[in-house]
């Protein structure tokens, strides 16, 4: 799949100095919903604002469909969408107004055809003639995204889309990101909700500190760096662990019926059925088995720390 | 060219002036009766003509003058100020505009604004006095090219203030001032010499001279001091307008 974006070597310097982002190089593919993960400050909000036009970056280049964004800024920004992280909108103005604006901008002829099935798609088309300012914080997201979509982008950068909104929403949100990826929008979301980029994206990258950490296919991710425990309860309760058992670090919960090892997803061996021989001839009788993967969250957590780490080393 | 984009900021803003077009008519309206009635009436009758002609004919094109310049810069320096201060402004920056065109669009309806305003006030003032134009078509020239070089000063403004105080400093400090001493309801050569010398050096003295000359072919400076006066604001506006753009500086830092 050919690259819709591509960012070689980006810096930005705020005026204070302050580095924002360091040497970025990143791909994006054409079709795929890329999530980019990265604590408050981390750059994320300042890398897609770079690729929109909004603030300017010092050094290296951005790309999209292999047009230089600063040289061919007409035709790039054409097929770009962006969705801010805050409800930037004019309270006074109507939904219907505010969406037509937004294609407007964009150099687009008016559809009313399209704005209206636009927002009949997000669920507005009954409010099209509410001002903004008599709209729930969820239709303002909503808002927000028709207006991103006004001019029927083929690349849309979604930042932090779901932050603030309640649980019901969020999974509405997340709906609706799904339909458009469908609908063949390359997205590009940041976000700090684990759960979020777990449930939409093909890949992801971390970034922190102005800097990408990695980047990889999110199952992969979750593949490679990801351990699984794997658990196992008795009939009987047990003291201690001794015997066979004694080899393997286990840890026993507080019932003292389940014992807990936790493996490597990506080493050689995991030992699962020596260790399970091992149980059967210390003369335990399994109950049940389960096995737990660490989750996106985890692996993001234990990836900062450890980037974390290393720059106060350095 | 981006026409759409254009048209789309230019009908934003214009809308803007519809949803608001009581406070923004009755305000220059009401402003200009009471000038009217206090500098026409009152002391007018005591000044009877300057430059053969009446008082309050004569201070029409200066009161028209002050209109436009308070109302170009406030209206375009709010209309660019008002969307960095809601970060809305975040769309037209991502949008395939250039600064020219987004300039255009915000000035265009700025200027646009004030001028309605203008014309209203032309004919608000012949319900107190005489108005006569003799040079219809110079004073069209004059009254757009002050409402968008003004337009632009308030664009300027607009990029830099730092909030809603910082859009009012300029005009109340500098620009009301710089009016109410350029000669609106007065000829430099009621002054003494001294000070008609000062004034000249008041760059907004050769808007209303040469717009008062479109009105009743009198002035104190000549008309092409005036018509070079007001084209080297208008281009030094661009000039900072295009820097400022370019650098990005408090749009894209």
């Amino acid at each position: 799949m050919k690259n819709i974006l591509e960012i070689n070597n980006v810096t930005k310097f705020y005026k204070n100095s302050v580095k924002a982002l360091e040497n970025v190089n990143l791909n994006i593919k054409e079709g795929e919903i890329f999530a980019l993960l990265g604590p408050n400050g981390a750059g994320k909000s300042t890398l897609i604002n770079s690729i929109c036009g909004i603030v300017n970056f010092n050094t290296g280049t951005i790309k999209i469909n292999n047009m230089d964004i600063i040289k061919n800024y007409r035709t790039t920004r054409k097929i770009t969408g962006i969705v801010p992280q805050e409800l930037n909108l004019e309270s006074f103005e109507t939904v219907w107004n505010n969406v037509n604006y937004s294609r407007g901008l964009f150099g687009k002829k008016p559809d009313h055809n399209y704005i209206e099935k636009l927002l009949k798609k997000l669920s507005l088309w009954d409010k099209k003639d509410n001002k903004i300012k008599e709209l729930s914080g969820g239709m303002k997201r909503r808002v927000l995204i028709a207006k991103a979509l006004s001019h029927q982008p083929k690349l849309l950068f979604l930042d932090e889309p779901t932050a603030s909104v309640d649980v019901e929403l969020r999974k509405d949100m997340w709906d609706v990101v799904k339909k458009l990826n469908e609908d063949g929008v390359t997205i590009i979301l940041t976000t700090h909700y684990i759960e979020e980029a777990e449930e939409l994206s093909d890949r992801v990258a971390v970034i922190n500190d102005g800097k990408i950490i990695l980047v990889d296919e999110k199952d992969k991710l979750i593949k490679k760096l990801g351990e699984k425990t794997i658990k196992i309860e008795l009939f009987e309760p047990i003291e201690k662990i001794n015997g066979n058992l004694s080899k393997y670090n286990f840890t026993l919960d507080q019932t003292n019926k389940i014992i807990s090892h936790t493996y490597n997803l990506n080493s050689n061996t995991t030992d699962i059925t020596e260790l399970l021989n091992d149980v059967k001839k210390d003369g335990y009788e399994i109950k049940d088995i389960n096995t737990e993967q660490s989750s996106l969250e985890e692996i993001f957590i234990k990836l900062i720390k450890e980037n974390n780490n290393e720059l106060v080393r350095n | 060219m981006n026409w759409y984009g254009i048209k789309a900021i230019y009908i934003h803003e214009m809308e803007r002036f519809r949803r608001t077009l009581f406070q923004s008519l009755a305000s220059p309206i009401i402003t200009t009766s009471l000038y009217f009635v206090v500098f026409g009436s009152a002391i007018g009758s005591r000044i009877t003509e300057i430059d053969g002609i009446n008082y309050g004919s004569y201070i029409v094109p200066g009161m028209i003058m002050l209109t436009i310049l308070t109302q170009s810069i406030s209206n375009a320096s709010f209309a660019f100020y008002f969307p960095r201060f809601t970060n809305t402004i975040y769309e037209i920056l991502a949008a395939p505009l250039s600064s020219f065109e987004i300039v255009l669009g915000f000035v265009g309806a700025a200027a646009s604004k004030s001028l309605i305003i203008g014309c209203v006030i032309i004919l608000t003032a012949n319900f107190f006095v005489d108005v006569r134009i003799d040079h219809p078509l110079l004073m069209m020239f004059f009254l757009i090219l002050t409402s968008i070089t003004f337009a632009l000063f308030g664009f300027i403004i607009g990029m830099y203030a730092e909030g809603f105080e910082g859009l009012q400093i300029i005009p109340i400090l500098i620009i009301t001032p710089l009016v109410f001493l350029g000669g609106s309801f007065y000829s430099i050569n009621m002054l003494p010499e001294f000070w008609q010398k000062i004034s000249l050096l008041n760059p907004v003295l050769y808007l209303i001279s040469g717009f008062r000359y479109s009105f009743y072919e009198v002035s104190d400076v000549s008309l092409l001091t005036s018509t070079l006066t007001i084209l080297t604001i208008l281009i030094g506006c661009i000039i900072f307008i295009t820097y400022t753009f370019s650098k990005g500086y408090r749009i894209k830092d």
